[in-house]
């Protein structure tokens, strides 16, 4: 065993995990919970009532200063400059050639930008944002804070019970709440495909928050073992797995998180790939994968186009709970990207058939702002 | 009758020179929630220690090993539809394959129910 439980950075609610059941693993440095009663039990739960997730080991930045929507914009495709005050906005953390070091989430606290960044790479962000962005720029990572995520159809009725308002926010909007006499940052959001928010609390006021969310009937602890499968079912991508240097915004299928000022004006790291890339099509495009039979295919797997010529690799797989079957997600040429395409898989000298698939696999079910009736 | 354990967590009971193989309780617990398990046909010849069966879980693939040589001679179909049965019944309905024992003195190189529980414990 490469890591030892004594190099495992130790989360804010370590014990509240442990007392709960949770078997703990290494992931991104820390000792985290893995599952508590089943991954397919606590996958359910949250599809259907409400899950609570700890995501402290994720990279909470502050980013301040001068004008930082303008710094960040020079290495993220969003718009930021124009994201509003109580905004949230997915975005992704560029090398000067396009590829991915990170996806993000960016919010406008009116005051400054609230970024979180994934907890395995979050180091390396903090150099790379050092290195990159204006010396006035300033950036403040909230160590001292813990992160937890609300997720499931009842979430809404489960956290407005202990922290009022939070209910009147639209997906991907946020705000400062009060918990117990103290503020807290809550943002309508998550990455499980379904209604929720992300709750930054500091660490010592975590476990009472957890306690207070686990005491309702709606809310059970979820480990990282569904928080995978409810993402993936969600068509997300994670880092380092669907998403790394060598692909890039496009290749993705991320489209969405470069607005049209972006577009039309570039001026961000790897633009001139990025935006000739949305002209011309990208090489290669990340898709999804029906599989067929039970056994899941998972990440590494060769995938060949009809002539049994490798045309891609999958780059996440696992068996859906809410399917009852396999899916996958994974890189393949372009033009065998379209929907419909029949592929094989190859995994441990076994092939398999899959059709590409249009994501997500379950239909999101996020709380967006109504339209308004004309 | 006779009941036998490996340290991979597999199990063996042993009537005459057939032996029924599946895996711990330990085992399955470890893995979770298991999706799939593809068992040997009937037929094939295992070595000792040969991938036999394949198990998965939703996190993760892992190999089920053959604690003794012989012949194949029947694998649950059982676990194609239902591979949660070995989640629910591992030392029992949640069996594998079966196996015509070549050597029934392999058998004296595996663990007995009671030492393997208590070197389980330890784990």
């Amino acid at each position: 065993m490469a890591e030892t439980t004594e190099m495992l950075a130790v989360l804010p609610l370590d014990a509240w995990h442990r007392a709960r059941g949770a078997r703990m693993v290494p992931f991104a440095g820390y000792a985290m919970p893995v599952q508590y009663e089943g991954v397919i039990a606590e996958h359910v739960w949250t599809r259907t009532s409400a899950g609570l997730f700890d995501v402290s080991h994720m990279g909470q930045l502050q980013v301040a200063g001068p004008n930082p929507a303008a710094a960040m914009e020079r290495l993220l495709p969003g718009d930021i400059i124009g994201l509003r005050p109580g905004r949230v906005r997915y975005s992704l953390l560029l090398t000067k050639e396009g590829g991915i070091v990170d996806d993000l989430m960016v919010t406008n606290t009116g005051d400054h930008l609230y970024v979180v960044v994934n907890g395995a790479t979050k180091w390396d962000d903090l150099v790379y944002l050092r290195e990159h962005l204006p010396p006035a720029t300033e950036i403040r990572h909230l160590q001292d804070h813990a992160l937890l995520a609300l997720q499931g159809p009842k979430a809404a009725d489960a956290l407005e019970r202990l922290v009022a308002g939070v209910s009147g926010l639209t997906f991907m909007q946020a705000g400062h709440f009060e918990f117990h006499g103290r503020t807290i940052g809550v943002s309508r959001s998550g990455y499980t495909g379904e209604d929720g928010f992300e709750i930054s609390i500091l660490a010592d006021q975590a476990d009472a928050l957890a306690d207070a969310l686990c005491a309702q009937d709606e809310v059970k602890p979820i480990g990282l073992g569904a928080r995978d499968s409810l993402r993936l079912e969600a068509g997300l991508p994670l880092y380092g797995h669907d998403l790394d240097t060598e692909t890039t915004p496009v290749m993705a299928d991320l489209q969405f998180a470069i607005q049209k000022r972006r577009r039309a004006e570039g001026g961000f790291a790897g633009d001139m790939r990025i935006l000739a890339e949305l002209e011309n099509g990208p090489a290669q495009k990340r898709v999804g994968l029906n599989v067929e039979g039970r056994q899941p295919v998972r990440e590494g797997a060769l995938i060949l186009d009809s002539e049994g010529s490798e045309v891609g690799r999958v780059t996440s797989g696992t068996f859906s709970p809410s399917l009852q079957r396999p899916i996958a997600m994974g890189y393949v040429a372009t033009p065998l990207a379209q929907q419909g395409t029949a592929l094989k898989l190859e995994q441990r000298g076994k092939l398999f058939d899959a059709i590409v698939t249009p994501m997500p696999f379950v239909p999101h079910r996020y709380h967006r702002k109504q339209e308004p009736k004309p | 009758m006779s009941l036998h354990f490996t340290g991979e967590h597999e199990w063996i009971r042993v009537e005459g020179d057939v032996g029924t193989v599946g895996i711990s309780s330990h085992a399955q617990e470890a893995l979770g929630d298991i999706v799939f398990a593809e068992v040997p046909e009937s037929g094939r010849t295992l070595n000792k220690g040969d991938e036999a069966a394949v198990v998965e879980s939703v996190k993760a693939a892992s190999d089920v090993y053959s604690p003794v040589a012989g012949e194949v001679i029947e694998g649950n179909a059982a676990l194609a539809e239902d591979p949660a049965l070995i989640n629910r019944d591992p030392e029992g309905e949640g069996w594998f394959f079966k196996i015509r024992l070549a050597d029934t003195s392999e058998l004296d190189g595996l663990m007995d129910e009671a030492a393997y529980r208590e070197w389980v414990k330890t784990l």
